[in-house]
């Protein structure tokens, strides 16, 4: 297992339900323990990702501002 | 008691662009957050998982073909549509501010694994066929079949 992300994707321009959908297609090609990484610019994901986390049960590392864009790191837990 | 699974039932009455677009979203987003999803369409949802051909044998079932013509790309919302301005509004709209189609909205939840049942009922009363809908629906089953899921579903939603 490393820090650096399996998988980095870019969802800018997209908005609800496409980050989350996106996030649940990608976080299947990596192994559990893994991380993805993601950019977005639709403020929605500051309350989405981290509700998409719970309900999924995997681990939300990281989420932040950054500029105009919104950057995540999501770890696969199952 | 049955126990309750993490499970979502969706079923969807109405065949408007709004009500469809948010059946969708919330099929797409339970089943991307790992959730079972089952969605049942009956009488106007049924638009919903037509390829959009003509449809209808008898008189009356061919007038509501052409009245109440099926796909995802001939419905229109269920306010303002105007005779079709409405539609054309509201897709060029949310073209323009990134928002998904109905056709990615209902291809991210067949990748997902969302279920699409159709109402074997509605579909005998407007003459509409097996091979009038989408390949990827499910067999048509009747309202038990339909209660069973809602039944071990931990949400339940009409639209």
């Amino acid at each position: 297992m490393s820090d650096t992300p399996k998988l980095s994707l870019d969802f800018k321009g997209l908005l609800c339900p496409m980050p989350v959908v996106k996030l649940a297609q990608a976080i299947k090609q990596i192994q559990v323990g893994e991380l993805v990484e993601a950019v977005a610019t639709d403020p929605g994901v500051m309350a989405d990702i981290p509700a998409w986390a719970r309900t999924s049960g995997n681990e939300l590392v990281s989420l932040e501002k950054q500029d105009k864009v919104f950057k995540f790191i999501v770890k696969r837990v199952k | 008691m049955v126990e309750k699974k993490n499970k979502l039932t969706l079923v969807v009455l109405s065949g408007d662009m709004d009500k469809v677009m948010a059946a969708y979203i919330i099929a797409s987003g339970a089943a991307a957050a790992g959730m079972e999803v089952i969605m049942f369409f009956t009488f106007w949802g049924i638009k919903a998982i037509q390829k959009g051909n003509l449809t209808g044998k008898s008189i009356f079932g061919r007038m509501l073909g052409v009245m109440n013509r099926g796909g995802v790309d001939a419905i229109g919302p269920s306010r303002l549509n105007m005779g079709g301005m409405g539609r054309w509004m509201f897709k060029l709209m949310m073209k323009k501010h990134g928002v998904a189609s109905l056709h990615e909205l209902r291809e991210a939840c067949i990748a997902l694994g969302v279920k699409l049942i159709p109402c074997d009922m509605s579909m005998k009363v407007m003459e509409i066929d097996c091979e009038d809908l989408i390949p990827e629906v499910e067999e048509p089953v009747g309202v038990a079949v339909m209660l069973e899921h809602a039944n071990e579903s931990s949400i339940q939603y009409f639209i």
